[in-house]
């Protein structure tokens, strides 16, 4: 007989005894083992995934950002270009500006220069002029500045025209004190002249008023209600003025 | 010269007998269980493993893929059942290579007890996904008229599944002891490869078969792509 059915028996319970073995000890481990490496690879495909999802986020984000940069750049070059073209312009305005008032203000100080080198001149002029008169008159005539100067007026007085009388007549008959004004104080001698060829000169009997005045410039002067009787060195000063003015004229134009 | 490990009984009190069929499947069920404790003591989830892991799971994956390939929907279901078929009758046929082992599946006895096994687990499997009553529904069809053709074949199948095997490794083993009475050294070891290969498709065969009658009680038999007997 082939069949033992003792054996059938034992060897069926023996596969049922190996299915369960095999179960335990074999199946169950290494679909576990393989179950849980394919979920790990799933989840770090996941994790990769999300990382590549994340880079290109970052990418997009950053490639954004960057031409946004670039165009924040490109319109603040364009700005700064402009601000730097119009402050350009007015630092150039504000140089011409400078410039100009710049060259009024040296106008303006070589005309103050220049009156003053005239005044100075003019001033030096008087006084050598004064001082070689003086030394002149006094080497030769055996006289003074002063008393020629009052001589001068004396001369004048004498000289003066018939119409010229009449109008200062006209003027003395409402002054009763007419004023010699002299630049230096008349010794007494000098002003007994001019008060006898006054009284001769007019006809009166009226007392001069004999003051100092520093501005007349070496000069004398009798005056009555308007009307004046004088010789000064004003006159020679103001041609020598004249005759600078000329001169300082073209030194002028030249420099400007 | 024994036709069966049957025959060769080392201890019997009454029916109760130990003969060289259970001897040498406890044998094999020992390799097994052990050799699967201590391959599976040191799994790792990590990329690096050892070898024999390595061979474990290509075997295991592999069974996983062919019965996902016959139709049936949920391996891990039946890779208990079919993998220990295929593994138990694949270890019986390989041991064939050391002497003085004889292979339990070249016992009638054992064959049938397999079949047995497949004979019981088939209606069971069939019950557990689609009901009882669907089950039963499956023998009426394509008509009530096939119902007892439908279950003379599920008792033959058994039948052939468990003869064809026997055969098989019955066969092999006659023959290279009678050619090692005839002829002696070359041809018995050419025979003997032959009967490594024999025995591998014997278990492979058996496997699929099982499976196939497994996808056939259960819903996937509807697939028309699937093997039939």
């Amino acid at each position: 007989m082939l069949i033992d059915w003792f054996t059938v028996c034992a060897q069926a319970l023996n596969f049922l005894v190996l299915v369960w073995l095999l179960r335990k000890f074999l199946y169950q481990p290494v679909m576990q083992a393989i179950d849980g490496r394919e979920k790990r690879i799933a989840a770090e495909l996941a994790d990769a995934d999300a990382k590549r999802t994340a880079a290109q986020a970052a990418r997009d984000e950053f490639e954004r950002k960057n031409t946004s940069f670039d165009q924040e750049r490109t319109s603040l070059m364009a700005k700064a270009a402009t601000d730097a073209e119009e402050l350009r312009k007015k630092l150039q305005q504000d140089v011409a500006n400078e410039a100009t008032e710049r060259r009024a203000k040296w106008r303006e100080s070589l005309v103050t220069e220049q009156q003053t080198l005239k005044e100075t001149l003019i001033e030096k002029t008087r006084d050598e002029v004064f001082a070689i008169s003086r030394k002149t008159l006094a080497d030769l005539a055996d006289s003074t500045l002063e008393a020629s100067i009052a001589h001068v007026l004396v001369k004048r007085m004498k000289d003066l025209g018939a119409a010229e009388k009449s109008i200062l007549k006209t003027a003395l008959e409402t002054d009763a004190s007419p004023i010699v004004r002299s630049a230096f104080e008349l010794p007494n001698t000098e002003q007994a002249a001019i008060q006898n060829a006054f009284r001769e000169t007019f006809s009166n009997n009226l007392t001069l008023r004999f003051e100092v005045a520093p501005d007349l410039i070496s000069g004398i002067e009798i005056t009555t209600e308007g009307q004046k009787i004088a010789w000064s060195i004003d006159g020679y000063l103001t041609t020598l003025e004249q005759s600078v003015d000329a001169l300082m004229k073209p030194a002028a134009g030249a420099a400007a | 010269m024994h036709l069966s490990p049957d025959e060769i009984i080392y201890w019997q009190h009454g029916v109760v007998k130990l003969n060289a069929t259970i001897v040498f499947t406890w044998v094999l069920m020992i390799l097994l269980t052990v050799g699967s404790k201590l391959i599976t003591r040191k799994l790792t989830t990590d990329y690096q493993r050892s070898r024999w892991q390595n061979l474990l799971e290509i075997l295991i994956s592999g069974m996983v893929d062919q019965i996902k390939e016959i139709g049936l929907r949920q391996p891990e279901k039946y890779i208990g059942f079919l993998g220990t078929i295929f593994l138990f009758v694949g270890t019986a046929a390989l041991c064939t290579i050391i002497p003085g082992y004889e292979p339990p599946t070249g016992s009638l006895s054992t064959t049938l007890a397999l079949a047995l096994c497949v004979f019981v687990a088939v209606p069971l499997f069939g019950i557990e996904d689609q009901g009882l009553r669907g089950y039963l529904k499956t023998y009426t069809e394509p008509t009530v008229i096939m119902l007892p053709f439908n279950l003379i074949s599920e008792v033959s199948r058994t039948l052939a599944l468990a003869v064809r095997l026997f055969g098989n490794m019955m066969s092999g083993s006659m023959i290279i002891a009678i050619l090692l009475s005839i002829t002696p050294y070359l041809f018995p070891v050419v025979m003997t490869l032959l009967g490594l290969l024999t025995g591998m498709v014997q278990a492979y065969i058996f496997t699929v078969l099982a499976a196939v009658y497994i996808m056939a009680a259960t819903r996937a038999e509807k697939d028309p792509t699937a093997i039939s007997n």
